[in-house]
């Protein structure tokens, strides 16, 4: 029979395969799904990976939007796997990234209609500060009252998820909008757009923060001493308080960095692809972010190419739907069998399988 | 960008005139649906309407859809997509697909696009509804009557217009047959969500309601009516499987005629921005078969409404009719004009409670 064996230590060349492996198990697991649904298991696969970047007829518009999809993803998800590491689970990045646009877009709105280059560096600080603040609740109350912060964090999602409805329905509601909801359109505004840096590459200011943030992330986890108190106290908190680590500034400094990412992205995305305030403004990015960032292995290259293959199964996914008539949750199944695979082969990295004959020890 | 849109635009036109030329092309119709076509509401009802038009086209159309499609940056994308799929007509159904679409509209000046219960038009974007408050007017009236502990429960989505014009209607007709109804709404800011729905259907129903009404997509509230030995109405759809004894009627909106005409004026090349709201009269707005719990002389009153309304003859919103804080909106013998109803924003006097703000 079959035994599971503990490796003396995590293997690393496991630790390396494993997302190959979760994707390749997903794509045939997904392909008898496809298959059981009528399908043609190879165009359905083919549409979802191959489609979206080579596509003769979509790719030109689809490779940008890979861009436009992911970043908000990999901005979140370096976030979150800082405070991962260190055993702090900030659940509700989804609010502050509700918050962080909230903020940014009332800025911007603020000095509607005046045209000036500091509006957008304007509401990008307020973005941030609007995230981070959010994610501040849970932060001191778990520092000062122990409480937990995984719910905190997530019944603050709910909050902002409201706050979000008020916003569009009240304070910030186009006075031209003839009593619809939802804020002025930022893309209609100049100072305050996120465009296009380069036109047609899907390009934006959010993307590159994304990839300022992943090189910043690699940077403080392996040069950087708080970098090493975030792992240590992942690992062995009593070993990173001896080395010096202060569990409640990390908590603090864990949250507040997740969440002013978090609120970042938001601002990002309603001031360019989303362009308003509206009640259903949140599309999921900050529950996305968590899988992207296991899906990484909380490494910062890693998130880099999990949040661009989370991208290309959303938009591969849509493709698929509407190209192939696939059902909705049918991809959906599909994205979760992606995250399903990663963590049931995961185990291999710190567990060996071993044969063992009956009788034996 | 620039360069971009032109270059798509001019493929597409290509495409097209290549296609006006070759007549065995199938014109291509793409619909983007807010919640699963499975809803067994109002997406239902848009896809139905998708099935009559590759009925009445057979193989000179070609449909494909999209379901669960969420409002904002996504829409965009997904319509973007079927654009360059070659799709000639865009059916966007769902009010929060408005600035996605007129965006896309504007990339792809050759496609045609519309929008459901949207008001922002183009040159190639058209914009329809239904008059779904004359359909109101005639639950609230059974409502009215129907109900005894004189509490309707009332599960709304959001506070747009066409939902608040939806309460009013309801209540003013409620009302009306008994000067003792309450309604309470709850709003959900949800198109489909069955747990909130049933959660809200649930809270109602404890706050005294024994008629549930939906502004919602699922069949969750009929559901938690069968459950609870309580009477509802069904909403965009016939919902009689999911409440055998619980539902009274629905409202059924029938996209199918304006869909497959729409269609049509493509293929022939008349189409034309147009800015359709058709009621009960053009066949948009319809019902179920009415419940033998409703007693002869309501559904007796209830017909002849329905008549009325479709001659002309009664219009829903009718004088007499103040707003919540007693001002005055309409006088004896006016009727509410589409401007007013179309951006409403305000409840008729006598309903408890604030429109969210």
């Amino acid at each position: 029979m079959i035994a599971l064996e503990k490796r003396p230590a995590p293997s690393r060349a496991w630790s390396m395969a494993t997302p190959f492996l979760a994707v390749l198990l997903t794509m045939i697991a997904g392909g008898i799904m496809f298959a059981i649904l009528g399908k043609d298991p190879f165009a359905a696969i083919r549409t979802i990976f191959y489609d979206p970047l080579f596509n003769a007829q979509f790719a030109s518009y689809s490779r940008p939007q890979l861009l436009v999809k992911a970043g908000p993803l990999i901005l979140i998800a370096i976030g979150l796997s800082l405070g991962f590491r260190a055993g702090i689970w900030n659940i509700g990045a989804e609010g502050q990234y509700i918050i962080g646009a909230i903020c940014g877009a009332a800025t911007g709105l603020a000095f509607y209609p005046m045209e000036s280059w500091i509006i957008l560096p304007l509401m990008i600080i307020a973005g941030a500060l609007g995230g981070l603040l959010w994610a501040m609740v849970p932060a001191l109350l778990k520092t000062l009252f122990n409480t937990n912060e995984i719910l905190v964090s997530l019944l603050m999602v709910y909050i902002a998820e409201q706050l979000l409805a008020a916003m569009a329905l009240g304070a910030l509601r186009s006075p031209d909008g003839g009593g619809f909801p939802g804020s002025r359109n930022l893309q209609q505004y100049p100072s305050a757009h996120n465009a296009e840096l380069i036109a047609g590459t899907g390009l934006h200011l959010g993307v590159i923060a994304a990839l300022i943030a992943v090189i910043m992330a690699y940077i403080l986890l392996s040069r950087h001493m708080l970098g090493f108190h975030i792992q240590l106290a992942g690992s062995a908190p009593k070993a990173a308080r001896f080395a010096g680590a202060k569990p409640g500034l990390l908590v603090v400094t864990c949250m507040g960095i997740s969440g002013g990412l978090a609120g970042l992205a938001g601002l990002f995305e309603v001031a360019g692809p989303a362009g308003q305030i509206s009640i259903d403004f949140n599309s999921g990015y900050g529950f996305t972010a968590i899988i992207v960032a296991f899906l990484g292995r909380l490494n910062p290259i890693g998130i880099l190419l999990a949040g661009l293959l989370m991208a290309l199964t959303y938009i591969g996914g849509e493709l698929a739907q509407f190209t192939l008539g696939l059902p909705a949750a049918s991809i959906q199944a599909f994205q979760g069998m992606l995250l399903f695979f990663l963590l049931g082969v995961d185990m291999l990295t710190n567990f060996r399988l071993r044969w063992k004959t009956k009788g034996a020890v | 960008m620039k360069l971009h849109s032109i270059l798509t635009g001019a493929a597409l036109a290509l495409g097209l005139a290549a296609s006006g030329a070759m007549a065995q092309d199938k014109t291509k119709v793409g619909f983007i649906y807010v919640g699963p076509v499975g809803d067994f509401g109002w997406s239902y009802e848009h896809n139905e309407g998708r099935l009559a038009v590759e009925e009445a086209f057979g193989d000179s159309v070609e449909t494909v859809f999209q379901e669960s499609v969420p409002e904002g940056a996504d829409a965009e994308r997904v319509m973007t997509q079927m654009a360059l799929s070659g799709a000639d007509l865009i059916f966007s159904t769902s009010f929060g697909y408005m600035d996605p679409t007129l965006n896309v509209a504007a990339k792809f000046p050759d496609v045609k696009f519309e929008h459901a219960t949207g008001f922002k038009r183009a040159d190639n974007v058209s914009t329809y509804s239904a008059r779904f408050y004359e359909g109101r007017a005639v639950i609230g009236h059974i409502a009215g009557k129907m109900t005894e502990t004189n509490t309707v429960g009332y599960i709304a989505s959001f506070p747009i217009p066409e939902v608040i014009r939806g309460i009013n209607s309801a209540y003013i007709h409620a009302k009306k047959v008994n000067p003792d109804v309450e309604f309470k709404v709850v709003w959900v800011y949800t198109w489909f969500d069955p747990a909130k729905e049933a959660d809200a259907a649930n809270a109602l129903i404890e706050q005294g309601a024994d008629v549930i009404m939906q502004h919602t997509d699922s069949t969750a509230p009929m559901t938690i009516a069968e459950e609870k030995g309580i009477v509802a109405f069904g909403q965009a759809s016939d919902m009689k499987n999911f409440g055998p004894t619980a539902q009274l009627t629905a409202i059924i909106d029938d996209w199918a005629p304006y869909y497959v005409s729409r269609v049509k004026a493509v293929m022939d090349g008349t189409w034309e921005s147009t800015d359709t709201w058709d009621g009960i009269e053009p066949g948009m707005v319809a019902f179920a078969e009415m419940s033998d719990k409703i007693p002869a002389d309501v559904r007796a009153e209830a017909e002849q409404m329905i008549e009325d309304i479709k001659s002309g003859a009664y219009h829903p919103f009718s004088g007499p009719l103040n707003k919540q804080d007693g001002s005055a909106w309409l006088a004896e013998g006016e009727t509410a004009d589409d401007g007013t109803l179309a951006g409403m924003n305000f409840y008729v006097e006598g309903l408890e409670g604030e429109i969210p703000q």
